[in-house]
């Protein structure tokens, strides 16, 4: 691991006064910022309030399914497709809403937290260097999510075939997204897709050059922290997955308004090259959004065991492995497509594969926490969290991946409990560590400990009892993407439902424990976590000078 | 081979629609299903099952369902009992290799996680090592792992193979089409025309002491002990036929013919519904199949004007049923 040179930027701290810390007027400074640390707030505002539109619209999805019947999903359409909507328009409706969270969770929260936040933020300080390679490009990149975001949303309120806006799944797969959705809803959001994919490259141009070219005297790639190791393995998942999704996305256009038929039979096309492509870059996308929250952990279960993280160079490549294997399991999200015997064997055995590198992060975690002297603050016990989170998440992964297994399973709940275990528990857990470990930093201001432990038992609580039962309704064979069951789901459903209710109570907290902190938070130090905390930032006041290291810091 | 297959037959599929549509006059109960087809719901409620045209030979009775058998059970959390060779074996790998192996890995995992957070507390353990390698460990936690795929892997393998075993020439072929949104079934060699299958009112479902959202009108009927091959396509967007008591999902996909083979072990109704996302009325485009003795199966053929010796046909039931009875599990 890393070890710094005290007084290198000890020199540099005395310059913050006049020049480093000048910052610019509001506007400038928030509408043209070039500056990697403002980029990364304004990512992280974003995120959140993406986050609050997209667990809103899945609070409405728990409502309408607390109970067996159509309780409120009718009520609702005519509010968006008038006072005469149809059942036929309220199940659209339905469909419309589990897209939005689908899309909205993955492209408009997970990610532009994860790489746009806590990657501005954190990257170039952890290498040493005093800005991204490109800061304008780093604008754009933040800057192209509010019109993908708005197109996302805007599509919700024109046609998009039974009723109002996109009801065709996150997937988007053809042909229901072809043929079987008129109106423009679905060109918005496949316009919306392409975007904020745009952006995502960018963004991840702007990773790569950066580590690749940014960093200090002595910070060898095999010194480098592991957050920056895995935005590294991040940036290059995103570069090679994103313009695969926008091949498809782009056909889905043609087929759509110019008459071609790639993913039409009768013209000589086939759908299910749609959902080869949708998941060559699927597949990678999961790893996008999991491998950010690794890097994470790593940092933080090192600071709070005070302790390096035990075995580094196999935690780095681990993640270099998993980026390299998730790009040749893809068609195990395509199991039931029919698909010949030895493909399925084949991707079942590659998909497997991943468990052994995942399980070396796992067990390198505790191996870091062993012999270690541990104090669990906040961001220690949602790390933690995570770890055993994810390991659930990942054990039903393994159920998954048995081409056999999943003709039974392949979309019902058990995916859906799988990868919010993985998601909703794993990456969203990662942020929250993140988010609690950098708040000081980012803000100057400490967070409350007490608010911040009550968050973490709620939500923790909230969303096991909200996610656990649907591995039940999975296995007994409840189908996803129902506004309605059968009278057997019920009781699991509402049990789900009220994981809901105990989730966003635990919400409720962290946004008092963020508005608290941010006014009277006390003052936080350069490093308020000891002498576990080795890594770059902590050697910056908090919050930071509005540039950083303009002598570079000289690294052992 | 299904690959070349599918290509050559993706042309005729264009026109799959308009063929099934035309179809609707020739099926199991005509006025019923030409009317369900332009308004599935809302007359399905007219459209009894068991009232099949005049004919010679009078359909066998509705099955009624066993409660909890080939359905889903209130508050269940496990897999539906399995009523098909596949399934069974399928069953057996999730509940007794997989579920115990995932669950001991976690536990393991929250121990230590536990073990060292209480034993390597600041309070108990104030000076922390420094070791960060070892390389013998790191092995072991790469072999072990690699240890138990394996061992999950054998028998996850041959239950693929099972599964894609092609169905004996003695096999049932029924067409299986997904419309927006309901079922149609054809029995090419019977010479059974397509009929479909909507969904009941949940009025109709509780008169015929069926579960609501999960019992269609009309049924798809199968021999019990006899081979069953469907021809599984869809006519406008993807849609997935699965029957989870019997371990059978399979995706209806335009311009593709995908095959599944299976043999249902006991004579029941078994409950299934669309298993991929087509539009609004996903959720209420139920499956059911009523599995009936070889005797009574050919009875239901004739009773929809079929003629059970078509291709392979009567006596191959018969033969067939004898077969399995003998040796159930090797279909």
């Amino acid at each position: 691991m890393t070890t710094i040179v005290a007084d290198a930027h000890g020199a540099h701290d005395a310059h913050d006064h006049h020049d480093a810390d000048h910052k610019p007027a509001f506007f400038q400074r928030w509408f043209m910022s070039t500056n990697h640390k403002d980029i990364g707030t304004l990512y992280l505002i974003f995120a959140i309030i993406a986050g609050i539109i997209g667990g809103a619209i899945s609070g409405l999805m728990r409502a309408e399914l607390a109970q067996p019947g159509i309780q409120y999903l009718h009520t609702w359409a005519m509010m968006s497709d008038g006072p005469d909507a149809t059942m036929d328009q309220a199940y659209h409706l339905w469909n419309v809403l589990i897209t939005a969270h689908g899309l909205i969770m993955v492209f408009f929260m997970v990610m532009p937290a994860m790489i746009g936040g806590f990657g501005n933020w954190f990257v170039p300080i952890m290498i040493g260097a005093p800005d991204m390679a490109f800061p304008r490009m780093n604008n754009i990149s933040f800057w192209l999510l509010i019109p993908a975001f708005a197109l996302l949303l805007g599509s919700t309120f024109v046609p998009g075939g039974t009723g109002n806006g996109a009801g065709t799944g996150w997937t988007v797969y053809a042909p229901l997204s072809t043929s079987g959705s008129a109106g423009p809803a679905v060109d918005l959001a496949i316009l919306s897709l392409h975007i904020a994919g745009a952006s995502s490259i960018l963004g991840a141009v702007n990773f790569i050059t950066t580590i690749f070219n940014m960093r200090a005297p002595g910070m060898t790639l095999h010194k480098m922290p592991l957050f920056v190791w895995s935005v590294l393995v991040t940036a290059f998942l995103l570069l090679l997955a994103l313009p695969v999704l926008a091949a498809a996305i782009t056909m889905l256009l043609t087929d759509r308004n110019f008459g071609t038929t790639f993913y039409d039979a009768a013209g000589g096309g086939d759908p299910e090259l749609y959902q080869h492509l949708f998941w060559f870059f699927g597949h990678p996308e999961v790893y996008i959004m999991i491998l950010p929250g690794f890097g994470i952990v790593s940092q933080i279960i090192s600071t709070f065991s005070r302790k390096p993280i035990f075995g580094y160079l196999g935690m780095a490549y681990a993640m270099v492995a998993i980026g390299v294997v998730g790009f040749v399991v893809w068609a195990h999200h395509m199991f039931t497509t029919g698909m010949s015997v030895n493909v399925k064997m084949y991707f079942t055995a590659a998909t497997m594969v991943i468990a052994v590198p995942t399980g070396i992060k796992i067990f390198s975690w505790i191996a870091t926490m062993w012999g270690g002297s541990m104090t669990y603050k906040t961001p220690m016990v949602w790390a933690l969290g995570f770890i055993f989170m994810f390991t659930v998440g990942g054990v039903t992964g393994v159920v998954l991946a048995n081409g056999g297994v999943d003709d039974v399973m392949h979309d019902t709940y058990y995916v859906v409990a799988h990868f919010h275990y993985v998601l909703s528990l794993g990456a969203v857990f990662g942020l929250f560590a993140g988010f609690y470990y950098w708040f000081p930093k980012m803000s100057g201001k400490m967070y409350n400990e007490f608010l911040g432990q009550l968050h973490f038992w709620v939500f923790f609580i909230g969303v096991n009892v909200l996610f656990f039962p649907m591995h039940f309704l999975g296995l007994s064979g409840m189908p996803r993407r129902y506004p309605d069951y059968p009278e057997a789901f019920a009781y699991w459903n509402a049990v789900a439902s009220h994981g809901y209710e105990i989730m966003a109570a635990g919400m409720g907290v962290f946004f008092i424990n963020l508005i608290w902190s941010l006014i009277a938070g006390k003052k936080a130090d350069a490093n308020p976590w000891g002498e576990g905390a080795t890594t770059l930032e902590w050697t910056l006041s908090s919050p930071p000078p509005f540039h950083q290291f303009e002598t570079l810091p000289q690294i052992d | 081979m299904k690959m070349v297959k599918s290509l050559i037959l993706a042309g005729l599929l264009a026109f799959a629609p308009a063929v099934a549509m035309s179809q609707d006059a020739f099926a199991q109960d005509n006025a019923a299903a030409a009317a369900n087809a332009t308004a599935p719901v809302a007359d399905s409620a007219a459209a009894p099952a068991a009232a099949a045209p005049a004919e010679k030979v009078a359909a066998p009775a509705r099955m009624r369902p066993t409660e909890g058998i080939g359905m889903p059970r209130p508050g269940e959390i496990t897999l539906q009992e399995q009523f098909s060779p596949t399934g069974r074996q399928g069953r057996w790998i999730h509940d007794s290799l997989l579920l115990p192996i995932i669950t001991v890995i976690s536990l393991f995992v929250l121990g230590l996680m536990l073990y060292a957070m209480v034993r390597f507390r600041r309070a108990a353990n104030p000076v922390p090592s420094k070791t960060s390698h070892n390389t013998v460990i790191e092995i072991i936690w790469t072999v072990v792992p690699v240890i138990i795929l394996l061992v999950i892997a054998v028998p996850s393998i041959s239950l693929i193979a099972e599964q894609y075993k092609p169905a004996p020439k003695n096999a049932l072929t029924v067409k299986v089409t997904g419309y927006q949104w309901y079922w149609g079934y054809e029995y090419p060699d019977q010479g059974i025309p397509e009929f479909v299958s909507n969904m009941q009112t949940p009025e109709k479902a509780l008169a015929n002491g069926e579960p609501y959202l999960l019992s269609p009108d009309n049924r798809l009927v199968l021999p019990v002990g006899r081979p069953v091959k469907l021809i599984i396509t869809g006519a406008d967007v993807i849609h997935s036929f699965a029957v989870p008591s019997l371990w059978v999902k399979m995706d209806a996909v335009p311009g593709r013919l995908n095959e599944k083979s299976f043999t249902i072990e006991k004579p029941g109704v078994y409950y299934g519904q669309c298993s991929e996302l087509c539009g609004a009325r996903h959720g209420f485009m139920p499956i059911a199949i009523e599995a009936l003795p070889p005797a009574q199966f050919d009875q239901w053929v004739r009773s929809q004007g079929g003629d059970p010796a078509g291709k392979g046909g009567a006596a191959a039931t018969a033969a067939a049923a004898a077969d399995s009875a003998a040796a159930p599990a090797k279909i």
